[in-house]
């Protein structure tokens, strides 16, 4: 479990708190996107997750423990956290030794390190860039390399800064069925985003930072259709949400955010209309 | 003439067996307004190299066919002298800013250039006129919300001048408020200048509503091209585009019986449509 108790946070010589008291629970396999506006203190918060920043004012516990009791390098066995920008993670000559540089670290042995980076490699769809110079990958297989490079040493706490930047469509959808996956075999996910219509496929527990302070924490659904909790963090409505609020239709669900579940609604609602025939 | 004409481009990276680009045939009429999307990997960051010379200049491999922008042939010239013809917007705007003053970074180029003192005074002037960051002028990047940064990113580019623009993904680092009003400036500077704007990007949702014409590459080759509720069909969809959410809804409507015509590309497209439907 990841505890934030009462933490308020000022970068030195800066004349404003990044952070005001947030206080703030995950538990052992929950999937949670922490969002708000540029600015609004995602990033300093998720640093704290694995001591890169240690709290002055409150504390952070990571299962238990106090992160000012840890180094970074005993905090990160536990919790991986993947930059925004893999250029700032990587540096081995290949993507190889890239991914089994921490596993040396941890001490682990060499056939555990092939096995590990086999496997790891193949999940991410990397394994025919083994050999490769990290640098020769596109923009979009960086960031899954950096991914990879955490995954590898299968820390319980995985925290992803931005990982849907510069992925298409396709990427996303892998993503999203990774995490699915990582969830079920009992990781914890946060996930930092802007991507509104990634959130409202995947659905987590939506935790709302504005100017360095939780303004909501809830479901998907019931967040991203707020208008007023929204603005405040700079959010829109998803497309489909904003679809269902414009219809001029009564009696509307008012936690519609997905394109599935709109078609679900639509259909009954058609149906309900007797209008069977002109479907067939 | 058009803006950009390229006649049979074939280019493959220094080392790569297969071309990243293929037999690419396509113009660019003055003051279009141009996306270009498909899945990594797709050839179109090749094909964005080509139009500022950084390939062949910067990047090695075997170039063939012809490509003119702004009237010239491309490779006459050198990426520095292109620059006066063609800008470039990338998706992280701290990496296109480094100077003191967002004034100082709009004028950065312009110097190069060695554009008069009193030309470049004037320039600057509009470019963060047009932008809307004039107040802004005296502040350090590092002071600006993400979106401010990327006006004054756009600010610099709009100072040379360019006919064309070119935009990598540039929203996606924004939040979604900050996003809308980017897409928003550029919009504006197409229509009011316009300057002819090719948008790279995979997140269709905000962007599709200002653009006349969506062109798709898949596999180095350009699969699809015209306008957005053309474009916008089941083989997009295949290709693994990430449509908007709205027109998504529509193809699975489709294939349920509704009768639904035209691709929307809007939310308020899509809820006229329904309404019709719904309500007859």
């Amino acid at each position: 479990m990841i505890s934030v108790d009462n933490v308020s946070y000022r970068y030195s010589g800066t004349p404003k708190d990044v952070l005001t008291g947030v206080n703030l629970q995950i538990q052992d396999g929950e999937f949670v996107a922490i969002m708000g506006e540029n600015g609004a203190g995602k990033t300093t918060l998720v640093k704290m997750f694995n001591g890169l920043i240690k709290p002055r004012e409150g504390s952070v516990y990571v299962d238990g423990i106090d992160t000012r009791e840890k180094s970074v390098a005993q905090l990160s066995r536990d919790v991986g956290l993947i930059f925004q920008n893999p250029d700032h993670q990587l540096f081995a000559e290949t993507v190889a030794e890239e991914l089994s540089f921490s596993l040396r670290n941890f001490g682990f042995d060499e056939q555990t390190i092939k096995r590990r980076v086999t496997n790891i490699s193949t999940a991410l769809d990397l394994e025919k860039y083994v050999d490769s110079s990290p640098f020769v990958l596109s923009g979009g297989e960086r960031k899954r390399l950096a991914l990879a490079a955490i995954l590898v040493w299968d820390p319980k706490h995985i925290i992803m800064d931005e990982p849907t930047i510069g992925q298409d469509y396709l990427q996303k959808d892998r993503l999203r069925q990774f995490i699915v996956q990582l969830i079920s075999q009992g990781k914890t996910i946060i996930i930092v985003t802007h991507d509104i219509e990634f959130v409202a496929e995947c659905k987590p527990r939506i935790v709302l930072l504005s100017k360095g302070a939780v303004i909501a924490d809830d479901s998907a659904p019931k967040i991203l259709t707020n208008d007023e909790t929204l603005a405040k963090a700079s959010l829109v409505r998803p497309q489909i949400a904003e679809l269902i609020h414009q219809l001029p239709i009564s009696e509307k669900p008012p936690d519609i955010i997905d394109a599935y579940a709109a078609r679900e609604f639509l259909l009954t609602r058609l149906l309900k209309r007797n209008e069977t025939e002109e479907l067939r | 003439m058009p803006a950009i004409s390229a006649r049979k481009l074939t280019f493959t990276y220094a080392g790569a067996g297969t071309p990243s680009m293929e037999n690419i045939s396509l113009s660019i009429e003055k003051g279009e307004f141009v996306i270009l999307t498909g899945p990594s990997g797709c050839g179109k960051t090749t094909f964005c190299r080509c139009l500022n010379g950084l390939i062949p200049n910067f990047y090695s491999g075997e170039l063939h066919g012809d490509l003119f922008v702004d009237e010239e042939n491309v490779s006459d010239k050198s990426t520095a002298e292109l620059s006066k013809h063609i800008g470039f917007v990338f998706q992280n705007p701290e990496n296109q800013l480094f100077s003191l003053t967002v004034e100082r970074d709009v004028a950065f180029g312009l110097e190069n250039l060695g554009v008069p003192k009193e030309e470049a005074v004037t320039r600057v002037s509009w470019a963060m006129q047009s932008t809307g960051i004039e107040d802004l002028r005296n502040k350090a990047p590092y002071e600006l919300s993400g979106g401010q940064q990327q006006r004054a990113a756009i600010a610099g580019v709009l100072a040379m001048k360019p006919n064309i623009i070119v935009l990598d993904e540039p929203t996606s680092f924004l939040d979604p408020k900050s996003a809308e009003e980017i897409v928003g400036v550029i919009a504006r500077l197409n229509r009011e200048y316009k300057i002819t704007t090719i948008l790279v990007e995979h997140r269709l949702d905000i962007v599709s509503r200002y653009a006349n014409r969506v062109i798709i590459m898949d596999k180095g080759n350009v699969v699809l091209d015209g306008s957005p509720p053309q474009v916008y069909d089941e083989q997009a969809r295949l290709i693994g585009i990430g449509l908007p959410k709205v027109t998504t809804l529509f193809h699975m409507l489709r294939r349920d019986g509704f009768p639904l015509t035209t691709n929307p590309i809007t939310v308020e497209q899509a809820s006229e449509q329904l309404s019709r439907v719904l309500q007859r």
